[in-house]
């Protein structure tokens, strides 16, 4: 089931789009009506957009009769980001660890203790 | 100069990383295929990395088992497909975490000045795959990262209501 949810957030957000209507909606909440504007595709499309970053729990609606406010949700997309860091930061530790390793290898090498650079 | 470069675009199920090294290839190489060597550095400093099995020749096994601070155990392991020193390493690599998702992992060192650019290249075999592993962190055994996501998922529910 988790994994299940993860595949939501990332499939919601592989489109640009998706992607586009996100940033969009961090400088505010918006109608479909505007969020569709700088696309060249139908209000229909948009909606389809809309309901998949709704499904993600990316944004929600609110309930007007016509046109519909969303509002974006920051937290589970900033959770994404942060995972995508972690990532990094675990690869940035190991080579800083490598590094070490390289330096003391270096140095075993050079048995006055200078380093050949 | 040494600074980290992760390309993980949207849409393309890779994952690119760019690393520069101040030792020669060789000694890069042997860093990488030696498994006296690889306890020294794989993993974050707060976890432990055990080589399980390593037989760096084209068909060789190879397992790590990485044990974090709270004692979480995450197993890697595949077989090797190229070990052509120093320039290039091939392998797949399945996380345990994730059984049934294998990559296909490539390696090359290339000489600069003395020094390696080491490009690690990751093909997954599906976007889905690719985003799993950059999710994942890395970090812990997959339960963690899962259990965390339950959590944060469940406090953006709660803060609607």
């Amino acid at each position: 089931m988790p994994s299940t949810r993860l595949d939501t957030v990332f499939a919601a957000l592989a489109d640009p789009t998706r992607r586009a209507i996100l940033a969009r909606l961090a400088n505010g909440q918006a109608t479909v009506n505007q969020l569709a504007e700088p696309f060249p595709i139908s209000l229909q499309a948009i909606s389809k957009h809309l309901r998949v970053l709704e499904r993600a729990e990316l944004i929600t609606r609110g309930r007007d009769a016509q046109w519909r406010p969303c509002q974006l949700k920051a937290g589970p997309l900033k959770d994404v980001a942060d995972w995508v860091e972690d990532y990094r930061r675990f690869w940035e530790q190991t080579y800083e660890r490598l590094d070490d390793y390289l330096r003391e290898a270096q140095r075993k090498e050079q048995p006055h203790g200078q380093v050949d650079r | 100069m040494s600074k980290l470069q992760v390309v993980a675009e949207p849409g393309r199920q890779e994952i690119i990383i760019i690393r520069l090294f101040d030792a020669p290839p060789e000694l890069v190489f042997e860093a990488f295929t030696d498994p006296d060597a690889i306890p020294q550095w794989w993993g974050l400093r707060s976890s432990e990395t055990i080589v399980d099995q390593m037989d760096a020749r084209p068909g060789g096994s190879w397992r790590y088992l990485n044990r974090d601070a709270n004692g979480n155990e995450s197993g890697f392991h595949g077989v090797y497909h190229d070990v052509a020193s120093p320039e290039r390493l091939v392998y797949t690599f399945e996380w345990e975490g994730m059984p049934g998702h294998v990559l296909l992992e490539t390696v090359t060192f290339e000489e600069q000045d003395g020094k390696t650019k080491m490009t690690d290249r990751s093909v997954f075999q599906s976007l889905e795959d690719r985003d799993g592993m950059l999710s994942s962190g890395m970090e812990g055994g997959a339960g963690e990262s899962m259990d965390r996501l339950d959590e944060l998922l469940a406090k953006g529910r709660a803060a609607r209501t």
